[in-house]
């Protein structure tokens, strides 16, 4: 042959075959049946176990498939998009059946009378009763707890961020990470042979808030750290140039326009101290009549409650703990939502 | 209103080191000074030792002597934020306040120094807006945030903000660096209608305005990285730009270095 003929076989350079927009479903939909299959022969009955197969095999198979079509370039990108994804189902998996358990058990449960009433004269196999006392209990340690560590958390943050230098600040910081790792039950501890057993207090929702806002200041301060370091420079210079005094420019320009990051990191500290059983178990008590008075006498609050009941054991006071864990829950949720709120309302302006 | 400004024998330094050295000069009330000079020679620095700023920096220490008329600065007993209240001050990148809206942001000078009075604070910031050639951009929306402002609006509303204190100098760090030339030439006639309040010093990398705009000009320079910065020489802006008594000006000005 002394003449071939020139075929027009140039491949293109940017564009090569691309797999279709839902081959990933369908190669998930395939992983999860084949992760049946083996699994029902094997006689494997777990479902986790059955997730965990179907997930190995997608990643496999979303490589192997991808590799084979798209190339080993776009196989590695896949396999890292899969692998995000795998691990967000991980993550979101529990999380959705945490709430749908509650939702499920509790709501049936919460009701105006449940929320209204306390456990007073209420038999453990009794029907009724309901969260009354512990609600309060918890909104008046959480309360007491926040008016403590809040303001002393903001101001060693201002101090940490504004003035410390030195040998002190970093003693400050030193002990604010040794806090941080503090076991909640510690806390409590402390506060028992501290407040309690020398100083001879009685039980009290005060000294469970007293163990709280140990528990909470370490979390104020390292946030609100934070959030003030990140105000710019800029701004603390524009103001002193004004000749606006330092306290001035702190507690006018440089908090206020962190106030949003600030206001998060408090109700994220509070949501984190509401939810405390330990420390409330040993200082608060427990009790089954309606308390008002935080400072006088044994109270109860929602962990506490849950923990009580479902230990109890019987049917209805099962009950009774999964209505107060959905009240628990949902009295965070609110608290984060206002948090949120709050943030969105007082963060600095953009915009025209 | 304007006060003069003499400096004598003024160093600076970062902790241990010392960024500026022995600089002395006058600066003549009601009259714009520019200082230029390569990167790294104390331009900033030595501005910010004319307004105590310099000292904010950790580590920020001055020896010598600024006279403002007749006192000095660093005398004993001398408060800083008292002195930053005479001596005023606008920097490189503009710097609203984000939490306020262009009102507030105008009148938090004298809000925060609680020296006012309540039915002078509109006046004074239509006053310091007009001041700053930006009354009839915002006149209509002095509640919105001053974030939302263009760059080159927001440093009009800086410079705003900086002359709402009524100071008697006005220092500038390259306040035109960041914006576009329109805004810079806004800018450049702002500072010629302000030489008849204030005494005016800014830092400038750009020699033509420099020329445009000033009646002095000083040039600094370093021997080498990590010596300090030194002023060469201060001189009329025009002799400095035609004639200036050192070759290392002449060099700089004619980009031969630096
Ligand atoms: N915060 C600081 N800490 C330590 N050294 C500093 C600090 N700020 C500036 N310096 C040093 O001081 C010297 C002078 O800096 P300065 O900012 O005054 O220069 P400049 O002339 O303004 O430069 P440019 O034209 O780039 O703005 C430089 O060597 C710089 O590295
Ligand atoms: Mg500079």
């Amino acid at each position: 042959m002394s003449q071939t003929t020139v075929t027009p076989n140039r491949s293109p350079v940017f564009s090569s075959s691309r797999l279709p927009r839902w081959a990933p479903a369908v190669i998930a939909v395939a992983s999860l049946a084949l992760s049946i299959g083996i699994s029902l022969v094997a006689g494997w009955e777990s479902k986790v176990q059955w997730g965990l197969i179907a997930a190995l095999l997608f990643v496999i198979g979303s490589y192997a498939v991808t590799a084979r079509i798209e190339g080993r370039r776009q196989a590695k990108d896949r396999v890292a998009t899969s692998l995000v994804w795998v691990c967000f189902l991980l993550a979101v998996v529990p999380l959705l059946s945490l709430a749908w358990t509650t939702i499920s058990n509790g709501a049936q449960v919460v009701d105006g009378y449940f929320l209204s009433h306390s456990m007073n004269g209420v038999l453990n196999s009794d029907p009724g009763g309901g969260v009354y006392h512990a609600l309060l209990g918890t909104i008046e340690q959480v309360l007491i707890a926040t008016v403590i560590a809040a303001p002393i958390g903001l101001l060693t943050a201002v101090y940490l961020v504004e003035y410390g230098k030195g040998k002190l600040a970093r003693a400050v910081t030193f002990f604010v990470d040794v806090m941080t790792g503090i076991p909640s039950i510690v806390a409590g501890l402390f506060v028992l042979s501290f407040w309690i057993l020398i100083l001879g207090f009685s039980f009290s929702g005060f000294a469970g808030a007293m163990a709280l806002a140990i528990l909470m200041m370490p979390v104020v301060v390292r946030s609100t750290e934070e959030m003030l370091k990140l105000v710019p420079n800029e701004l603390r210079e524009a103001s002193l140039a004004l000749g606006v005094p330092k306290w001035k420019t702190i507690t006018k320009i440089v908090i206020p326009t962190a106030i949003g990051g600030i206001t998060t990191g408090v109700m994220l500290a509070v949501a984190r101290i509401t939810g405390e059983t330990a420390p409330v178990l040993l200082l608060v008590f427990g009790s089954k009549i309606i308390n008002g008075n935080p400072f006088e006498g044994a109270q109860s609050s929602l962990p506490l409650y849950v923990y009580q009941e479902y230990g109890i054991g019987t049917e209805q006071s099962i009950d009774r703990a999964w209505g107060a864990a959905l009240t628990l829950i949902a009295f965070v949720m609110i608290l984060n939502l206002v948090a949120r709120g709050i943030a969105r309302w007082k963060a600095p302006k953009t915009g025209r | 209103m304007a006060k003069r400004i003499d400096v004598s024998g003024l160093t600076a330094y970062y902790s241990t080191f010392k960024a500026i050295e022995d600089i002395s000069m006058t600066v003549e009330p009601r009259s714009v000074t520019a200082f230029i000079g390569p990167s790294g020679c104390g331009k900033s620095t030595f501005l910010r030792t004319l307004n105590r700023m310099h000292e904010v920096t950790p580590g920020g220490r001055v020896e010598g002597k600024v006279m403002l008329d007749d006192e000095n600065l660093y005398g004993s007993g001398v408060d800083p934020v008292t002195v930053r209240r005479e001596v005023g001050m606008v920097f490189q990148r503009p710097n609203p306040f984000p939490t306020m809206s262009i009102f507030d942001n105008v009148a938090a000078g004298l809000r925060l120094n609680g020296s006012y009075k309540k039915s002078e604070l509109n006046d004074v910031v239509e006053k310091s807006l007009r001041g700053a050639n930006l009354w009839d951009e915002v006149k209509d929306r002095l509640n919105r945030p001053g974030s939302g402002l263009s760059g080159g609006q927001q440093q009009r509303l800086c410079i705003a903000r900086a002359i709402a204190v009524e100071p008697k100098v006005l220092l500038m760090d390259e306040p035109c660096s960041a914006l576009d030339p329109i805004s810079t030439l806004a800018i450049e006639d702002l500072i010629g209608e302000l030489k008849e309040h204030f005494t005016i010093v800014i830092v400038t990398h750009n020699m033509q305005q420099a020329a445009r705009v000033s009646d002095r000009t000083a040039f600094f320079n370093l021997a080498a990285v990590g010596q300090p910065g030194k002023l060469i020489e201060i001189d009329d802006t025009e002799r400095i730009f035609s004639n200036p008594s050192v070759q290392a000006t002449e060099d700089y000005i004619s980009g031969r270095f630096g």
